[in-house]
């Protein structure tokens, strides 16, 4: 994906400390634009940020790498005001800064793009720029005059963006450059991304690293946060890894790989990926199979349309998809939460009404992508959890076996190794891996012959990644039919025998695992190819 | 300054050592109430006491007081725990007390057991049925329960006082020419009084008995069935209960209805056991439904503490007919209820946070920040427990 990033980056790298005017000397290079200085930030029971330290220069392009719960984000909100660091302190062009607020770090020139974006779905590009944004002008707001300077902005920065559309009508990467527009026109400096790469197809992602890069070069400095190796190396300067809260080491990308950057990341060698394909698209009856089947969303509107789909007993099934193509709502119609308006749903023979009671009394194993609150209830204990189904045959009587619930949880809580104190811990106490652990333990541990599973490992850290993958392989090979939705391209061509593409609520076309090819899957996510 | 930090564990003990001391809290805040009011706090205690307990009659009749409470508590303690927000105890026990007197005028002829089960199953059904229209109305069309709950005490009320006010119906008394003046409902026969239990001095009223019953055995309901575990899981995430495949609007119906039932018992109660009559100003005037939501509040919705809160609530009510005079208002007991209430529901906030005051460090260091709840932590700071 890069050119020659060494030669061009390190260039404008050196432009920018001399345009910076004169660089006072610490010690002997440049000024950093932004450093942190030990920062330390407690929260009860864990230590989230351990005296971190690390240094992005004007002009550079600087990731910071860890795995979900490395402390990533608990840094980010120290960097941008949002938290205030128990120790240490952050500093701006060489001077220490004390943030009591966002604001204090958005006039220090800090801003940051997260996540999930902040943005007004009726309102056009430039009232979204100028949202909240008072500073330097009047009451009046002048349409012409900020679309003006939007525009040259955008172009100043090669973020090809109309000012005058409506948020709803851009897609996510063209939303994201929203994002991005609006920290450049409030006078960023230092701009920090948070997993910016989640929502966008590859050819969204290689378009943002083209930005980034521009920006790069006239001096803006850049924190790239991200789990996803190939996109650190593709895009960053330098490298700083986070592991358990504590920074592991700065490293020059050039000078670098996978391997290494994988190691001090996770601190022991990682394997991912279904070993050895079992490939058998096999001609047994299928379990789940879905006939034209459409539903709506949330607002009323197509969410799935005349989808049409069948998975069979061992095989896995991936749906790959942009965020919000319907994929949500297609395991929601598949578990009987959302109704159908159209086609047929059949689980293991026996056709759907569209009841949550009707699917899982069919088989339906069920990970849905809303963990807390839907596939696991918060407030009870884990044990209560792990019989959040199977309670019902518990006798015929009215009355609940307590003892059993108990021991049948000591013993999953043992076999799928969810850190806990005991069975009668409750939900919420839980870290996000040992929740989707709680979660798959109880939907494995019946006797479903299809399990649908949303997003299973979105969130997790690579321990809790690898086993959530190695237990949805497992169950594959013991028969059952395994519908994996997931926005993590890499993890569906690790995982699935054939992979469905959804987009705009239908499925625009189904693969085989072995002739998928990356850039056509893009190109589908993206509805151009079929 | 305060710091509030959330609790991960709450020791057992506080959840004994916290309520107790918001009693005494509020007991001292309370004297001190009563001393800004003129009233020597230590003798009103005392007579408080009197009144209530050591009197001759007077534990008695604070068992009285008590019995309507504990059905409206139980109601109250039972729809709340599941986050089910029935404010409508009140007209359910009207319709409790016109199903049960009702019942006990038509059946007149029965034999004394009989018609007083009779008498109970009229109390349970009218009370189970005006609770399920709210209940209804909220499980199948997502209405607010508290909204309609509590309007239909407006309607209940009306029904009563229309029954005995404003009709010549089946439960106004029309023998005589000076109730046709002042109007009064017909009196039950006396095969109709619910039986007291007679333990040396103290009378224990049938329907008390009846509801420390179902006290205990609505705590085992929650505790250990399948319909128990479905209702914590309604409560505790309505979603997490439908994915679960549980009838999540049935669960709620069936929750209001029996709540409703409850009620409707203690309306029941109030006719076989007391007044042997229905009587809607009695009723209104006592607000027992209303009471009820406190004494479930104080007992934290559970079943078996609110027979200790609904006799405590007992204790003051009944020590305020008594104390009651020129020089002390009913108001100020109601006063002490409230105070109360307050101290204990807010000194919850002690079991579930850590609360420590120290003193402001100087002034050069950067001002520590409170810390966010738990529920906004960032997701990384809940990852970082090791797994």
């Amino acid at each position: 994906m890069t050119d020659d990033p060494t030669t061009t980056r390190q260039s404008a790298y050196l432009n920018a400390s001399l345009r910076e005017g004169t660089p006072r000397l610490v010690g002997a290079g440049p000024v950093p634009a932004l450093a942190t200085r030990g920062v330390t930030k407690h929260f009860p029971g864990v230590v989230a940020n351990d005296r971190v330290s690390f240094e992005v220069m004007p002009g550079e392009i600087h990731a910071l790498l860890g795995e979900n719960g490395a402390g990533k984000t608990t840094l980010c909100n120290v960097l941008t005001g949002l938290y205030r660091p128990d120790e240490g302190y952050v500093e701006v062009r060489g001077e220490q800064a004390a943030f009591h607020s966002p604001r204090d770090a958005h006039d220090a020139g800090i801003f940051m793009v997260h996540q999930h974006f902040t943005l007004v779905q009726p309102l056009t590009v430039a009232q979204n720029v100028i949202l909240g944004w008072s500073r330097r002008r009047g009451i009046w707001f002048s349409p012409r005059r900020v679309e003006r300077e939007i525009a040259e902005i955008a172009e100043q920065f090669h973020v090809p963006i109309d000012p005058s559309t409506k948020i709803w009508q851009l897609s996510m990467g063209e939303q994201q450059r929203v994002e991005i527009l609006k920290a450049l026109y409030r006078g960023a400096r230092t701009l920090i991304l948070d997993e910016p790469t989640t929502v966008l197809t590859p050819q969204e992602v290689r378009q943002l690293f083209e930005t980034l890069r521009g920006m790069a070069a006239s001096g803006t400095s850049v924190v790239f946060i991200s789990h996803k190796l190939p996109e650190v190396l593709a895009v960053s300067d330098r490298v700083t890894v986070l592991r358990a809260g504590k920074a592991m080491g700065t490293v020059r990308t050039a000078d670098t790989d996978a391997k290494s950057l994988a190691h001090l990341m996770v601190g022991r060698d990682i394997m991912l990926g279904r070993k050895g394909s079992s490939g058998k698209t096999n001609a047994a009856q299928a379990v789940l199979s879905l006939s034209d089947v459409s539903a709506t969303g949330d607002l009323g509107t197509p969410a799935v349309v005349g989808v049409c789909l069948e998975v069979h007993p061992g095989e896995i099934v991936g749906v790959a998809g942009v965020a919000g193509n319907g994929q949500r709502e297609l395991a929601e119609v598949i578990a009987g939460e959302r109704p159908h308006t159209a086609g047929t749903i059949t689980i293991a023979g026996r056709p759907q009404h569209g009841t949550p009671w009707e699917a899982i009394d069919a088989g339906l194993g069920y990970v849905p992508e809303e963990r807390m609150g839907v596939g696991v209830a918060p407030g009870l204990t884990i044990a209560d959890n792990l019989r959040l189904k199977s309670y019902r045959e518990d006798g015929h009587g009215p009355l609940l076996h307590a003892k059993r619930g108990l021991r049948n949880a000591t013993e999953l809580i043992e076999r799928f190794d969810i850190v806990a104190r005991g069975p009668k811990t409750l939900a919420r106490e839980l870290s996000g891996g040992n929740v989707q652990r709680l979660l798959l333990a109880r939907e494995l541990s019946s006797h479903a012959k299809v399990l649908v599973a949303a997003s299973p490992t979105r969130g997790l850290d690579v321990a809790s990644t690898e086993s959530v993958r190695q237990l949805l392989t497992e169950s594959a090979d013991r028969g059952v039919g395994v519908l994996l939705i997931s926005e993590d391209l890499d993890e569906i061509l690790d995982l699935a025998d054939r992979i469905a593409v959804m987009y705009r609520g239908r499925v625009v076309g189904v693969l085989d695992r072995d002739g998928a090819d990356i850039d056509h899957i893009g190109l589908m996510m993206s509805g151009v190819a079929s | 300054m305060i710091r509030f930090a959330a609790r991960e564990k709450v020791p057992r003990w506080l959840n004994y050592a916290v309520p107790l001391g918001s009693v005494i809290l509020a007991v001292i805040v309370a004297g001190i109430f009563l001393a800004a009011t003129g009233h020597n706090p230590l003798t009103t205690y005392k007579n408080i006491i009197q009144a209530s307990i050591t009197q001759p009659g007077a534990f008695s009749s604070t068992l009285v007081s008590m019995t309507p409470l504990l059905f409206t508590g139980l109601a109250a303690a039972v729809a709340f725990r599941m986050r089910i927000w029935n404010i409508g105890s009140e007209g359910q026990l009207y319709m409790g007390a016109v199903g049960a007197s009702g019942v006990g005028l038509l059946l007149h002829n029965l034999p004394g057991p009989v018609l007083i089960v009779a008498m109970m199953a009229g109390g349970i059904a009218a009370g189970t049925l005006w609770a399920a229209v709210p209940g209804a109305l909220r499980a199948y069309l997502n209405t607010n329960e508290i909204l309609t709950t509590l309007m239909l005490n407006y309607v209940a009320a009306n029904i009563m006082y229309y029954l005995i006010f404003d009709s010549n119906s089946y439960w106004r008394d029309l023998t005589s020419p000076s109730a046709r003046v002042f109007p009064q409902g017909k009196n039950l026969a006396s095969t109709a009084n619910w039986p007291p239990l007679q333990l040396g001095s103290v009378t224990i009223p049938f329907g008390l008995l009846l509801a420390a019953g179902f006290a205990v055995l609505l705590w085992g309901v929650i505790r250990s069935t399948k319909y128990g575990f479905e209702m914590r899981v309604v409560a505790d995430s309505p979603p997490a209960a439908r994915y679960a495949g549980i009838k999540t609007r049935r669960k709620i119906l069936s929750l209001m209805a029996l709540s409703g039932g409850i009620a409707g018992l203690g309306g029941a109660s109030q006719v076989g056991d007391f007044s042997h009559v229905l009587d809607p100003r009695g009723l209104e005037q006592a607000g027992f439904g209303y009471t009820g939501i406190v004494v479930a509040a104080l007992g934290r919705y559970n079943p078996v503490a609110v027979v200790v809160t609904s006799f405590f609530i007992g204790m003051l009510v009944n020590a305020g007919y008594a104390l009651q005079g020129p020089g002390f208002p009913i108001g100020v007991t109601g006063t002490m209820e409230g105070i109360l209430l307050f101290c204990v529901l807010g000194s919850e906030i002690f079991t579930r946070y850590h609360v420590t005051i120290r003193a402001p460090r100087r002034a050069t260091a950067i001002r520590p920040v409170p810390k966010p709840p738990a529920a906004v932590l960032p997701a990384s700071a809940h990852e970082e427990v090791p797994s």
